[in-house]
């Protein structure tokens, strides 16, 4: 709809836009007047499918609520009453509870199209620092949401995880009575939890509103990582990315769909479903899919460095893995932001890749497995020092002496003539804002 | 799929754009359908689930309550009187002039036929909730032998009719059935 | 000798207490194949009755089954839009069972708790009132109760039928504790529970032979229906949904074709 359409001729729309200009503001963000560069790939749907993942969960939430109880003598009991009485009961717990690993998957895949693109390079530190940031509220508000089952899992990740933050030196065990409202996990931390969960969904979609918004500042990156340079590089965001966008929801709803209805609980822990003991731990304590890596992570700092004891460097590992991020931007020297002119880079990439699935798989184990001889402890040491290494070593190295393919000249013209890149007329690598 | 997606010649044009809508219109319609279908489970979940439906009904068995006695049930949380009322009770719930009544009701239609001894009313004055005195001895049973409620002055009958306060209508009388001889089920 | 009683006793407790927690790995069950297995999959109601009659005269006396009312054993007596799926008994019949039990309820008038026959709202009777009165009863050991078992274990309905059929000798090498018993399924083994089945320990009343395997089978149907009664609305429904998802994905992907081919 071009701002001269029929559209905006109609009086109601000219009366309503008079007052609130509601109309054109998405015609711009989301409309025709929203350019889009043209050769976006289907990993650039992930963030919209996160988007749709996170109003999923605070729908089935909201819902949930209104049969839950927060007290550790019915919640859960109310938990079973939602799945056995509650009409369509059983259908929204499993969406919620599937919903999160779905959410995490396509967070994750969003970050690695990122990490792959360069689309943290300037000018979208800030976007990319929002999405952290909704990263970690993300993990907060789904380590809450574990515990408000109740069942053994609940309570027992809830334990080793707040009893963490003990290891912070000096006010650590105080920051502990304060997190738990009393001198263990119990109803106090439960119910409080509740509430937190509630209220954090709705602080992500804030800052989801402003990832967008840093977003449409100077629009997304694309697969070849070079600025656009005009309309001939773009296409509106509808009906183009509308339709795509909307194809690969329905794609997406599939693979959500057979998880809830054919495998609910393939991605859960059975020992939750036995109620909470506090007398009784269960064999292997495992958080959820989505937190092995940094679990991992956790576990494998088992030394003390300098003054740095083995259980607070752990804590420090594991949460430094994910403010790393923070630093990305100028860790990574290279002024070239996309992953396919950057044949070492691409290399390196894979690893980490595997690394951090090496890691997830190592934090779901115990903590004295061994395979073939070698102690699943030394491999996550190693793929923790790997991790680290990518951000803090081989990133800037690559970028100082990796010597990028040439970039095309722009995006609607990746070659002159079909041939290989025009002589000398290659476009210049990313500029500075 | 793609095979009218080139460019628009200009025989087919026409054709190729109702093609289009046409599948738009598919596409969107069946689109619409499945939001709607999904809101429905949600919107369900919000009605009375199994447990509470399985509460919906109560079965109460008459046979301890004597002549003259009243005894209170509870019936989806709300108090049910139920009257073993005496002959002569009966009779002058019926010697009044349906006239005099704020609600006019016949006391026969108020109960089931052949046990009209067995008077059914919920608890709850018509007027603004309040639960009306006259099932223990010794409360008062207001001017007319029925109930009376205190909140603000109603006074039900012997049919649990309203004849003289504030409240509209008569003591409602819940849906019941008799199951056999001695046993009701309310709901 | 008191001594020795004391720590068979003690480790009792701890395996009673480690098998509460699924301590040791328990050894990965052998594959059976279940009616309600797979995205058709249902219950078959002949066996959930049968199940209920192994439960109700083997393990009714220990294991409580508290999740379940009487009203979820029968069929159709659920939501008005939604059948609950039960067992199919009928109303009378639900109602003829739950009278063979009573309950406590109250304070009556007069302040007490007294004593009334179930009724189908009700949940079905406890063997015992709380975990300490089943302990002091079972020797130290927690007959769980089995309302999520199927749910609670790894491959839950191998396990349980891997378990109650796998009562056998122990290897020479197995010194076994005061009180436990050799299980080949057990995580560790060592069960608190004798073996609860053996042939014809249940008369079906609708004359199936009564072997252990088939009691077994039939046992863990019913208790995979009571860890999840609503399991076939939840594949009836999944089959439908993903059927509509796939033609929903087919329009919008032939739509975004035609949308993007103007483009070239």
């Amino acid at each position: 709809m071009a701002k001269d359409s029929a559209f905006f001729s109609n009086p109601t729309v000219k009366w309503i836009e008079h007052r609130l200009p509601i109309f054109s503001f998405l015609d711009h963000s989301l409309g025709s007047q929203y350019p889009t560069p043209r050769n976006l790939n289907y990993f650039w749907n992930f963030g919209s499918l996160a988007g749709f993942t996170l109003m999923v969960m605070i729908l089935s939430g909201v819902f949930l609520a209104m049969n839950y109880t927060p007290h550790v003598d019915h919640a859960f009991n109310s938990v079973e009453r939602i799945m056995r009485d509650v009409n369509y009961g059983w259908l929204i717990r499993y969406i919620h509870m599937n919903g999160a690993s779905m959410f995490f998957i396509v967070v994750f895949i969003h970050i690695f199209r990122g990490l792959y693109f360069g689309s943290y390079k300037p000018p979208r530190e800030i976007l990319w620092w929002l999405g952290i940031v909704i990263l970690l509220l993300m993990m907060a508000t789904a380590f809450m949401g574990y515990v408000l089952p109740w069942g053994q899992m609940s309570f027992w990740g809830a334990t080793v995880i707040t009893n963490l933050f003990s290891a912070i030196p000096l006010v650590g065990d105080k920051i502990v009575t304060l997190l738990w409202g009393g001198f263990s996990v119990d109803n106090a931390t439960l119910n409080r939890f509740f509430a937190l969960h509630y209220l954090l969904p709705f602080v992500i979609a804030g800052v989801v509103v402003l990832h967008i918004w840093a977003l449409h500042v100077h629009g997304s990156n694309n697969p070849l990582g070079i600025d656009t340079r005009g309309p001939q590089d773009t296409i509106p965001f509808h009906p183009y990315y509308t339709i795509k966008d909307a194809f690969g929801l329905a794609a997406f709803m599939i693979f959500f769909a057979f998880f809830v209805f054919f495998a609910p609980n393939y991605l859960g822990h059975p020992d939750n479903y036995i109620p909470a003991n506090p007398m009784v731990t269960p064999a292997h304590i495992v958080p959820e899919w989505y937190f092995l890596p940094f679990y991992a992570i956790l576990r494998s700092v088992t030394f003390n460095i300098l003054f740095i004891d083995a259980k607070l460097g752990g804590v420090l590992a594991m949460f430094g893995s994910i403010l790393i991020l923070f630093l990305l931007p100028w860790l990574d020297t290279s002024r070239v932001r996309s992953g396919r002119f950057r044949p070492v880079f691409k290399v390196f990439f894979w690893i980490f890749v595997v690394v951090c699935f090496l890691l997830g798989w190592v934090g779901g184990q115990s903590a004295d497995a061994s395979i073939a001889g070698i102690p699943l402890l030394r491999i996550g040491q190693f793929c923790t020092f790997w991790y680290f290494a990518h951000f803090v070593v081989i990133l800037p190295l690559l970028g100082w002496f990796e010597r990028p393919r040439p970039l095309p000249i722009s995006i609607s013209q990746p070659v002159l003539g079909g041939g290989r890149i025009a002589l000398g007329a290659a476009a210049k690598p990313m500029e500075k804002a | 799929m793609g095979s009218s997606g080139t460019s628009p010649a200009a025989a087919g044009h026409q054709g190729q754009a109702a093609r289009r809508d046409f599948l738009y219109l598919a596409a969107g319609g069946f689109g619409a359908v499945g939001v709607g279908a999904t809101l429905w489970p949600f919107i369900h979940s919000m009605n009375p689930a199994a447990d509470v439906l399985a509460l919906a009904s109560t079965e109460v068995d008459l046979t301890p309550i004597q002549q003259g006695q009243r005894i209170t049930v509870t019936w989806r949380g709300k108090p049910v009187f139920i009257d073993h009322r005496t002959a002569e009770q009966i009779k002058s719930a019926r010697d009044v002039g349906l006239q005099q009544l704020p609600d006019p009701q016949a006391d026969q239609k108020r109960v089931k036929a052949g046990k009209d001894q067995w008077l059914v009313v919920l608890g709850v004055c018509t007027h603004l909730g309040c639960v009306p005195l006259g099932q223990k001895s010794g409360e008062s049973k207001g001017e007319y032998g029925g109930w009376f409620c205190p909140c603000h002055g109603s006074h039900y009958d012997m049919s649990g009719r309203i004849r003289k306060g504030p409240a509209p209508k008569n003591l409602e009388v819940p849906d019941f059935t008799f199951t056999n001889d001695t046993t009701i089920r309310i709901g | 000798m008191v001594r020795m009683r004391e720590l068979v006793l003690a480790g009792a407790l701890a395996f009673g207490i480690a098998g509460t927690a699924g301590a040791a790995e328990a050894p990965k069950p052998p594959a059976q194949s279940w009616s309600f297995d797979g995205i058709f999959g249902t219950f078959d109601r002949a066996a959930l009755q049968r199940g209920y009659q192994v439960y109700k005269e083997v393990c009714a006396g220990c294991h409580a089954l508290n999740q379940i009312r009487y009203r979820d054993l029968g069929g159709g007596t659920g939501a008005a839009h939604e059948p609950l799926v039960g067992l199919g008994f009928s109303e009378a019949e639900v109602k003829a069972i739950a009278a063979e039990y009573t309950v406590m309820d109250g304070p009556n008038d007069d302040g007490e708790m007294f004593e009334r026959p179930a009724r189908p709202a009700d949940r079905l009777r406890k063997p015992f009132p709380n975990e300490k009165a089943a302990r002091a009863a079972n020797n130290g050991a927690y007959p769980l109760d089995l309302s999520l078992i199927v749910d609670a274990r790894q491959d839950g309905a191998n396990y349980v039928y891997a378990l109650l059929t796998g009562y056998v000798d122990p290897p020479p090498s197995v010194q076994l504790g005061e009180g436990m018993h050799y299980n080949a399924w057990f995580a560790g083994h060592q069960i608190a529970m004798a073996a609860p089945l053996s042939d014809d320990r249940v008369d079906y009343a609708d004359g199936t032979k009564a072997t252990v395997s088939q009691m077994a089978k039939d046992v863990t149907t019913f208790l995979a229906w009571a860890s999840e009664p609503n399991l076939e609305a939840r594949k009836a429904l999944g089959v439908k949904v993903i059927a509509f998802l796939i033609i929903l994905t087919g329009l919008l992907y032939a739509a975004k074709r035609k949308v993007w081919s103007s483009l070239h």
